[in-house]
């Protein structure tokens, strides 16, 4: 075992949401998160793996500091993050920024790409402005985009180039854990591709932790260290990329593996090979 | 001979910037019984051309083909009578956001016995009770009570379920499913699948599949062609697409797979495009 401090580490995390009633119905509280614990290394992935209504982007939203969990508690950088009880400090912030989804939502069409990456500077340093400039400017580069797209706005650029600036932007404050939630599943494949590129570079230059919420378990063979699969808010399995790939335990992991599509030469095969037999059997 | 069969399709849109190919010189053809597969990027014009078949572009759209038949009849020259005897009958298309393509002031039970009505002529009654054979051969649980659900009622997988035996009400000869479980998870993705190919199977019918996912296309196609801006690149049997792809942009694809991956880069389709160029 290591003796570090993981960067992130969560225990017993609890969400519950309280659906209010109608005229004729008592309200009643439903539980997101069920006692999740986990702990992520420095310079480490670890992979939320689950479906929609598991609870996983509600656990990023924990991690990220946006939402404060109704129980347990979460560590960032061995310190106590309780954001119920105070504001995150300046730099406690910094510490933690988060990617989403939707590329097209999650930019202000209305802020140029140069205004979105100084933002977070302004709110959360007293650099000046040419120094604020100077580096949204080198982070434009970091991202594999232009100088000259700095006085761009958002629609302007294609899917893949919005996730690139969203990126940038999460890097600005020089975080040491990025939470990731779903980043390419908007992306076309061969986009996707670029990004995940793009992450693992970014990964290893700046010794980034990542935490990536995915329902691809393609993705996430490729991106992850460890995994945690988590279903109706319980962490059902959770180990490392090699272990749980090899040999799932839970039925739910399974099943997912299951349901996951192939496209192993073989595979495809011995499918075509079942239809042709169908086929002779009952003709069309 | 062929069910559906396009030459030269091309789709133009008029914009304010000007005219925009958004389709271009593309044939396709389906045989009885077959599974069709259109796999492309956004952009590659995949849904356009099937869009087109179906008569369901906008006014901005201009439609040119040497060729546009359904069992030896000619589509582009159908009278609108005509058209919708053909569309919605023995044609039948279901859509990416199965949640979006339901009216959300109506039962589900109500609109697949419109259908019912108007498409086979059916009485209430009646409609009543083919609809819930229909819920039972596409797997709704409780096909009593979720009739008289409406859509928010209902998970993506059970509305896409509703759309699906909506459009084999009237045992259509051609289905197309326009990424039909894109919004889905996996696990319901499969079950879908499943359940598209059985009855592709048991009502002998063709299914024209449009999608992105490589995956969807490993598990259900025959034969599969492959758009890239509006262009085929490629037209194989899927063993022969998988195992030994011809096309510089099919290769890249399959590469950009992150299941494929051999080093810890992904091969970008750029790249791809680079090195072919310069070979």
């Amino acid at each position: 075992m290591t003796v570090s401090t993981p960067v992130v580490e969560g225990r017993a995390i609890v969400q519950d949401y309280n659906v209010p009633g109608s005229l004729f119905t008592g309200s009643k509280v439903v539980r997101a998160l069920n006692g999740i614990d986990f702990a992520v290394e420095k310079g480490k992935t670890l992979a939320i793996v689950g479906e929609s209504g598991s609870g996983k982007s509600t656990l990023a939203r924990i991690i990220a500091l946006i939402d404060a969990p109704s129980e347990g508690e979460l560590r960032i950088d061995g310190e106590l993050a309780d954001i119920r009880r105070r504001r995150p400090t300046p730099a406690l912030r910094s510490k933690v920024q988060m990617v989403f989804q939707n590329p097209y939502g999650s930019l202000n069409p209305r802020q140029k790409v140069g205004d979105v990456l100084m933002e977070p500077l302004i709110i959360n340093t007293d650099y000046p402005a040419t120094e604020r400039r100077d580096r949204a400017e080198a982070m434009l580069k970091k991202v594999d985009l232009q100088p000259e797209h700095f006085n761009r706005y958002p629609h302007m650029f294609s899917g893949g180039q919005r996730q690139r600036i969203a990126i940038a932007r999460a890097l600005m404050l020089n975080p040491a854990l990025l939470v990731l939630d779903e980043p390419v599943s908007a992306l076309d494949l061969s986009v996707q591709a670029q990004v995940l590129n793009l992450l693992s570079d970014l990964q290893e230059e700046f010794e980034l932790t990542y935490v990536f919420v995915s329902h691809d378990l393609s993705v996430v063979r490729y991106i992850a260290d460890d995994v945690m699969v988590i279903s109706k808010g319980v962490a059902v399995e959770q180990g490392s990329r090699e272990a749980l790939f090899a040999n799932p335990q839970h039925p739910y992991t399974q099943s997912l593996f299951a349901a996951t599509p192939v496209t192993d030469v073989e595979a495809i095969r011995a499918r075509v090979a079942r239809r042709k037999a169908a086929r002779l059997s009952h003709p069309v | 001979m062929a069910l559906l069969n396009i030459r030269n399709l091309s789709v133009k849109f008029a914009t304010a910037a000007g005219s925009f190919t958004a389709v271009d010189g593309i044939d396709v053809h389906v045989d009885r019984g077959e599974v069709l597969a259109i796999v492309g990027e956004s952009g590659s014009g995949k849904s356009v051309s099937m869009l087109a078949v179906m008569g369901l572009l906008p006014d901005t759209a201009t439609i040119t083909a040497d060729e546009m038949t359904y069992d030896g009849r000619d589509i582009s020259n159908m009278s609108g009578p005509e058209r919708r005897r053909l569309i919605g009958r023995e044609i039948t298309m279901i859509f990416q956001e199965p949640v979006a393509s339901l009216n959300p002031a109506f039962t589900v039970g109500f609109q697949i016995e419109e259908v019912l009505r108007l498409n086979l002529g059916l009485s209430n009654r009646d409609a009543r009770a083919k609809a819930l054979d229909l819920f039972r051969s596409v797997g709704i649980p409780e096909p009593e009570v979720k009739i008289n659900a409406y859509p928010h009622q209902m998970s993506g997988g059970q509305c896409q379920r509703v759309m699906i035996a909506m459009a084999i009400a009237s045992n259509p000869r051609l289905l197309i499913a326009d990424e039909p479980t894109t919004a889905l998870d996996v696990t319901i993705q499969k079950q879908i699948l499943d359940l598209l190919m059985k009855l592709q199977e048991d009502y002998g019918m063709a299914l024209i599949l449009i999608t992105h996912d490589m995956g969807v296309v490993a598990e259900t196609a025959d034969r599969v062609v492959v758009q890239y801006k509006g262009k085929k690149m490629e037209e194989a049997d899927v063993l022969s697409l998988f195992e030994n792809p011809q096309s510089p942009y099919t290769r890249a694809l399959l590469s950009a797979l992150p299941e494929h991956a051999t080093g810890d880069r992904l091969p970008t389709v750029s790249e791809f495009f680079l090195q072919e160029g310069a070979q």
